[in-house]
């Protein structure tokens, strides 16, 4: 019907390469990019844009960085919490030292400081794969978060030991803190997060992407025909970290307001790492369908009680909460192991074809 | 030269100074390796006959000391609460094997890995819900173990010894020597090794693979019992238990994560030496709380050296 690829002729191989061979594609994503810029911010309340928009995008971005890092480059991390945080506290140090400095500048600065981290901890992968280096990012974790505990200089000397977003004015307007409007926080992080995104998709696609995809697929087959092992797992290592390390920064600035080191402890990674593996591993858009999915289902389980006139307790809906989204993700992996992005693709494969079956 | 002197000999001056605290600290880090060694121990039984990386193996423990504190507390006398137990590991060994593993035979790695991690959290909520969060104490004297203490003079100075903690290094060795027995002699422990070796040479001699996981779940939960009453009996029953699950990932890393030797010699090796650290390095120098980190660390550094773990099976790979 709507999703038909008949009449759409490729003429040269650019065209075949294209990032939209198929003309509906660019308009589905039109349509969203519509969505998310011109509807969602008219018509969504506060509570929305806070605990659904915001949320969905930061981690979809967190997501994205360690999927270029798992999915792509095929370097199994646990320690993404602890290299949101580095970004966190790096931008928290930037805006404290330069007070007058634009916060896109101060957040892109930060993540350069989680990049460096996060290649010095990538330097084991150069001996180590599989389940070791898993535990091994996990000493990036732990040691991190104690850091983070223990370096006073990081919080300012707060004796609360928590760091706090002041408010911070670009161009006139209050973007954070606890003065900001939800819409312009929400601006500001859709901004981010379309260029970051735009140049993920780029990275993925050109030399550096396909470096990376063949050494996730065999790394001993891809030194032989020629790929510095080093660079490759580095540069994902680095480029991985970089975004991480941004959606730490906007974690605390754009969304939390406040962090303490416990923040981005080891659940945090799990959360981030959840995504990436519903929405797919090796996929982009995925990281999307992910962050919606775990974002949205705990505050939709929450109201469902009340939609249904049943009273539980508060803890109680908590713990189900927990039980249903590990559940949930024993569910999808059974489903679909390739993730949501997988389940798309075949979805879209049977609308072309429709109505005839194969 | 400060540097020195402080991070190289001031150390070990302390420690000869004082050889009763010495024994104290080793000690303290022997009970909590041991414990370390349990929990590898699940790890390795499952990776070995799976390849699955189980990380539910920390809420496991948790889970069935809350199932036994919970059974005495309903009203069932300990003695009773002990089999009973064990018959939950085993409806749940039979369940993950059922609704988790059997659809996922054949998946990648990590596909595994987060359904262990959704397994996780599946029991965190499952448990919260019915034993309730707070911090349960366990039923230590009604299972008939020892609290009292003894105190030993070596040196001229001051040694405590807890009746528990030696049961819990006992128990574990009996327990330990067991699980080897099994292994070694038993035609089951066979077959388990078998398809540790190859799934599918094993299959096709008729060993059954859900028999076999089904069973390996549960010795896992056996241990994860006995992990729960020793721990339990240290620090009491609550969900905090599970963060010990993650002190058993670097003794994996440092024993090799198909070694039964390497899980136990690491778990000591990485209870005591944190353990002097944290007292020795970590709180002059570091401002404490080092034991959060420093089996990671340290298990990184060996890594380095030996990718495979000091036990692991040497990685061979092929184009």
């Amino acid at each position: 019907m709507l999703y038909r690829t008949a009449g759409q002729f490729k003429t040269s191989y650019h065209a075949d390469h294209a990032l939209f061979p198929v003309r509906q594609d660019a308009w589905l994503l039109g349509v969203i990019l519509v969505c998310a810029f011109v509807v969602i911010p008219a018509v969504a309340s506060e509570f929305a844009i806070n605990a659904l928009l915001i949320p969905v995008l930061i981690y979809a971005l967190a997501a994205l960085g360690l999927n270029i890092l798992t999915g792509y480059a095929g370097q199994l991390s646990l320690g993404t919490g602890a290299f949101m945080g580095v970004g966190a506290y790096a931008c928290y140090k930037i805006i404290t030292i330069f007070p007058d400095l634009n916060l896109v500048v101060a957040i892109a600065l930060s993540g350069f400081f989680s990049a460096a981290v996060g290649v010095a901890f990538g330097l084991p992968s150069l001996r180590i794969k599989g389940f070791y280096l898993a535990i091994a990012t996990l000493a990036a974790q732990f040691f991190l978060v104690w850091l983070f505990e223990k370096w006073s200089w990081l919080y300012n000397y707060n004796a609360s030991g928590a760091i706090q977003v002041a408010n911070v004015d670009m161009f006139g307007i209050t973007v954070a803190g606890p003065n900001a409007a939800p819409v312009t926080q929400y601006y500001f992080v859709l901004g981010v997060v379309a260029v970051v995104t735009w140049f993920a998709i780029n990275i993925t696609r050109g030399r550096i992407g396909r470096v990376w995809k063949s050494v996730r697929d065999m790394d001993i087959a891809a030194e032989l025909v020629g790929i510095d092992l080093m660079k490759a797992k580095l540069s994902a290592f680095a480029v991985s970290s970089y975004i991480v390390g941004i959606a730490g920064a906007l974690f605390v600035f754009l969304w939390r307001g406040a962090a303490e080191p416990n923040l981005f402890d080891i659940p945090l990674s799990f959360r981030v790492l959840f995504i990436a593996i519903i929405g797919g591993l090796g996929s982009i858009m995925g990281n999307y369908l992910g962050a919606i999915l775990i974002v949205a289902l705990p505050v939709m389980l929450g109201t469902l009680p009340g939609a249904f006139g049943l009273t539980i307790a508060s803890a109680t809906v908590e713990h189900l909460n927990v039980m249903i989204i590990g559940a949930l993700i024993i569910f999808f992996l059974i489903v679909e192991p390739h993730g949501l992005a997988r389940l798309w693709a075949i979805i879209r494969e049977k609308l072309i074809m429709w109505p005839f079956p194969h | 030269m400060e540097l020195l002197n402080v991070l190289f000999i001031k150390p070990f001056a302390d420690m000869f100074a004082a050889p009763d605290f010495l024994l104290q600290v080793l000690w303290e880090g022997l009970v909590s390796g041991v414990l370390y060694a349990l929990i590898a121990l699940g790890f390795v039984l499952i990776y070995k006959s799976s390849r699955i990386f189980n990380f539910a193996q920390g809420i496991m423990v948790v889970f069935a000391a809350l199932t036994l504190v919970g059974l005495h507390e309903a009203g069932v006398p300990a003695l009773l609460a002990v089999p009973l137990t064990l018959l939950v590991m085993f409806g749940l060994a039979v369940a993950i094997e059922r609704v988790v593993l059997r659809p996922l035979v054949n998946q990648p790695d990590i596909i595994l890995f987060m359904a262990t991690i959704g397994i996780t959290l599946f029991l965190v909520g499952f448990g919260e819900l019915i034993f309730g969060g707070e911090n349960k104490v366990m039923i230590t004297e009604q299972l008939f173990i020892p609290t009292g203490s003894f105190e030993l003079e070596p040196f001229g100075g001051f040694l405590l010894i807890e009746q528990k903690d030696l049961t819990a290094v006992i128990g574990a060795v009996v327990l330990v020597g067991l699980l080897l027995l099994f292994l070694n002699k038993s035609k089951m422990g066979r077959a388990i090794r078998a398809l540790g070796d190859d799934h599918q040479a094993a299959l096709s001699v008729g060993i059954s693979l859900s028999t076999i996981w089904v069973l390996v779940w549960f010795i896992a939960g056996i241990i994860a019992l006995a992990t729960g009453i020793v721990w339990g009996a240290r620090a009491g029953v609550s969900f905090a238990l599970e963060v010990i699950a993650y002190k058993a990932l670097p003794v994996l890393m440092l024993g090799g994560l198909e070694s039964v030797l390497g899980a136990i010699l690491g778990g000591l090796a990485i209870g005591i030496l944190e353990k002097l650290f944290e007292i020795y390095w970590g709180q002059p120098l570091l401002g404490g709380n080092t034991e959060t980190w420093f089996a990671f660390v340290f298990a990184l550094i060996v890594l380095l050296f030996r990718p495979q773990g000091l036990f692991g099976e040497r990685i061979i790979e092929r184009v």
